[in-house]
């Protein structure tokens, strides 16, 4: 442990943080996409734009700057769209001009063309339901005068034109379901949509041939009507994933895409991360976190590898030391030499084992495509039955069995069960955002609700991953003004603990205090020259015959004067105590896993209550464990933040990761906490055990209906106007019934919203919002 | 029943622009920012 060099934020070498800078710089350029024009177009994400006032004073602002062809804030997702000349201006002076404003920006990577493309199918289900919605309307006016009493040839006009508007818009509007259906047929499986498209070119054939041939009855209404609502369902689905995205969006930090590499000339020079090679040189300034595999050239640092391999405490850096990607460079400039390319760095790996970890939970069949495995053969076989039943009673009458039997299809088309399972959980999701909790997938809450077994990484995740001070000899007041003025010169996270730990207070005033990087800061002060840090490095000024702990800590001394120690430990997450304590009691196994010392996880172990826990796991051991328990039949919920987590977050049968995580890890869990308090875990635990039952409800809902329904369809007693009255009376009460959702206990307000993360990149309410 | 032939082409007509409205309205895209259009309402642009 030592205490150490530049501050992060503020300083450093004029010439080094002109050189981060540019690296930054070209970070930036990489991020914005050429428009057709010639002009390019950048997206800023601005968290803290929240009002119209914001709105013209950006837009005044940024407009009448040189090269600016474009400039439009939205205040929705917080975003300012830049479209400028690259001659003339660029992407560095337009997030200056955001900074200076008071909008500091990050921006948003437009390579990321996945995001639109999604968008596109977005806006196309919209249309869907816009077309859907038309056709519906249209021909229910049609019908409606059908049903009271229009006759003859006026009858079958209307039957035409309803038949003119219901097949293009079937056509259109269906496809989504159609397709999904298709595939699911090609893979030999059934799922919902499968008994949908049934149902809906059943009725829209059957409807056809009764209006060419002058039949009595067609069921154009209830097969746009179906459409209809079982897009609203679909469309608040993809509503909700969409803005979920958008919301880890905006946490994400723009990941490093390249890297400062040094030639032999010792020039330096910015590549895109592709094109580094083992072999090469790369320079990472403080504040930066590796982009690939390397060993250490020369320099000396303080690296954070928290992130990377769960330990607490930041290691120091020096010729030779093996670093991964991922880890953040806190203190010093570290010259690396790269051992492996990006694709085949630690980070590359951990990605490969995350998709290897994913095949497992691909397995999973959400509730409402193992209701429709049930479901369709019973009702399929049902209007067999009434087909040949028909066909007996009838004599032979082929015409009125087949009619029965697609009536049946129709009338049981799991419209109530399309929308009972999306309802509910766009409503949870709903529900969760307002607790700070983003998911990512419905299909995630039915996992959460099933979870019997929760596993926990330690750094990060039980702790808040800064350090806080447990014991600190530093006891007379004048040792501890001298203390107070040296932490608070160094940006070091031990630093910042024994800041915090000392409180306010008198600072005693020194000259030429100056942070070694690895070592500590140092200090002249009246009673002599003055160190925290190190210990080894420390020691060179205390007494020399002073008792000497080779516990490692932090140490404080001034000149001649005795070796002080100050003990580190973590900072229990807010709420984890209640969290786990909680699990417990609805006899949730509870265990931790963590890539730390066996030490420290004992005694967070202790503090918390739990009574297994591993130490010294590497992801593959993780995912082993996870494994090893799903053997068991045990259903895993785990919850962890670091690179080195991803893969267990992947393997996990649901996961959870806290916002100030990795960016990696945040991808691979299922949802993802904003605050800082571990009771979002009971939160959502809580709010997907009640979606779980409604969901349930729902089913039973629609049985009941089926009940009903399928006796009247089966005595051939059905007519267009029971069908539509019957499915449109179901959806409506299924619903009703998601609704209920809404209402219970308030979100806990308790929580404040986490202000930074570790990268010290404001997260939190302001992101959430945006994404409303 | 010659009425019809009048009136249920005009009723169609009037769905049809609505939903063309609509769509075109989408593909403008005039629902890419519903809180700021709120705002810029109030806006009294000088320039």
């Amino acid at each position: 442990m030592t205490c150490c060099g530049g501050n992060i934020a503020a300083d450093g070498a004029a010439g080094v943080s002109a050189a981060a800078d540019f690296a930054r710089a070209e970070e930036l350029l990489h991020a914005g996409r050429e428009r057709d024009d010639g002009t390019v177009e950048y997206v800023f994400s601005a968290p803290d734009i929240h009002c119209g006032a914001c709105i013209s004073s950006i837009e005044r602002a940024i407009r009448p700057m040189h090269g600016i062809a474009y400039v439009r804030v939205n205040l929705s997702l917080r975003r300012v769209t830049v479209h400028l000349d690259p001659a003339a201006t660029g992407p560095v002076e337009v997030a200056g001009a955001l900074a200076a404003l008071g909008f500091p920006a990050r921006p948003v990577d437009l390579g990321d063309l996945d995001e639109l493309e999604r968008k596109r199918r977005d806006s196309e289900l919209l249309k869907s339901l816009a077309v859907a919605g038309f056709a519906s309307a249209n021909i229910m006016l049609l019908s409606v005068s059908v049903w009271s009493g229009a006759e003859g040839a006026t009858r079958d006009l209307f039957h035409l034109i309803s038949a003119l508007i219901a097949i293009p818009a079937v056509f259109y509007a269906g496809r989504v379901f159609f397709r999904s259906a298709w595939g699911a047929l090609r893979n030999g499986r059934v799922n919902m949509d499968v008994p949908i498209s049934l149902a809906i070119s059943l009725a829209t054939g059957m409807s056809l041939f009764e209006a060419l041939t002058g039949g009595d009855k067609t069921y154009f209404e209830a097969a746009t009507m179906l459409l209809f609502f079982l897009l609203i369902g679909r469309y608040l689905d993809q509503r909700m994933r969409e803005r979920v995205r958008t919301a880890v969006v905006q946490l994400s930090r723009l990941s490093a895409k390249g890297a400062n590499v040094l030639t032999d000339q010792g020039e330096m020079r910015y590549l895109p991360l592709d094109e580094i090679e083992p072999g090469m040189t790369v320079r990472v300034f403080a504040g930066d976190r590796l982009p690939v595999d390397g060993t250490v050239r020369s320099g000396l640092s303080d690296v954070d590898r928290s992130l990377v391999t769960g330990e607490s405490l930041p290691v120091t850096a020096e010729k030779g030391t093996a670093l991964e990607a991922g880890a953040m460079n806190l203190t010093g400039v570290l010259d690396i030499d790269v051992t492996n390319a990006a694709d085949k760095s630690f980070l590359a790996e951990v990605q490969a084992m995350m998709e290897a970890a994913e095949n497992g939970r691909g397995a999973y069949v959400r509730a409402a495509d193992r209701a429709a495995r049930l479901y369709a053969p019973f009702v399929h076989s049902l209007a067999a039955i009434a087909f040949v039943a028909w066909m007996v009673i009838t004599g032979g009458d082929w015409h009125t069995s087949l009619y029965i039997a697609i009536a049946l299809l129709i009338i049981t088309c799991p419209c109530a069960l399309g929308l009972a399972v999306p309802v509910v959980h766009v409503i949870g999701a709903t529900r969760l955002f307002e607790s700070g909790i983003l998911m990512k997938d419905g299909a995630a809450l039915e996992r959460l609700a099933e979870a019997n077994e929760a596993v926990f990484d330690k750094t990060g995740t039980l702790t808040t991953g800064t350090p806080t001070v447990t014991e600190c000899a530093i006891e007379r007041p004048g040792d501890i003004s001298v203390a107070r003025a040296l932490a608070a010169s160094s940006g070091h996270p031990a630093s910042r603990a024994l800041l915090t730990h000392l409180g306010n207070g008198a600072m005693a005033r020194g000259s030429g205090i100056a942070e070694h990087p690895g070592l500590g800061v140092e200090g002249s002060f009246s009673g002599g020259r003055a160190r925290l840090g190190r210990m080894a490095w420390v020691a060179g000024i205390a007494e020399k015959n002073g008792a000497r702990d080779a516990s490692g800590g932090l140490t404080f001394a001034v000149e001649g004067g005795p070796l002080l120690t100050i003990t580190l430990g973590e900072h229990v997450r807010d709420g984890g105590a209640a969290a786990i304590g909680a699990l417990q009691n609805a006899e949730i196994g509870t265990r931790i896993v963590s890539g730390d010392a066996a030490a420290q996880v004992a005694r967070l172990a202790d503090r918390l209550g739990v009574t297994e826990w591993h130490a010294d796991q590497s992801p593959a051991d993780k995912i082993a464990r996870i494994e090893a328990l799903r053997a068991q039949g045990r259903k895993v919920l785990f919850v962890g933040d670091g690179i080195n987590d991803a893969p267990a977050l992947a393997a996990g049968h649901v996961s959870m990761a806290p916002a100030s995580g990795s960016d990696v890890g945040r991808t691979a869990a299922d949802f993802v906490f904003t605050r800082d308090s571990l009771e979002a875990v009971t939160a959502a635990r809580g709010i997907a055990l009640r979606a779980q039952s409604l969901v349930r409800q729902n089913f039973a809902l629609a049985f009941a209906y089926n009940v009903i329904a399928v006796p009247i369809a089966m005595a051939g007693m059905v007519t267009p106007l029971v069908a539509a009255i019957a499915m449109s009376a179901s959806s409506i009460v299924v619903v009703l019934n998601s609704m209920r959702l809404t209402r219970g206990s308030p979100a806990p307000a308790a929580n404040r919203p986490a202000r930074r993360d570790r990268d010290g990149l404001a997260v939190g309410t302001g992101s959430m919002e945006a994404a409303e | 029943m010659t009425l019809l032939t009048v009136l249920i082409p005009i009723a169609l007509f009037l769905g049809l622009l609505g939903l063309g409205a609509f769509i075109w309205s989408l593909n403008s895209g005039q629902y890419e920012d519903l809180d700021g259009a709120a705002a810029r309402i109030l806006e009294d642009d000088e320039d």
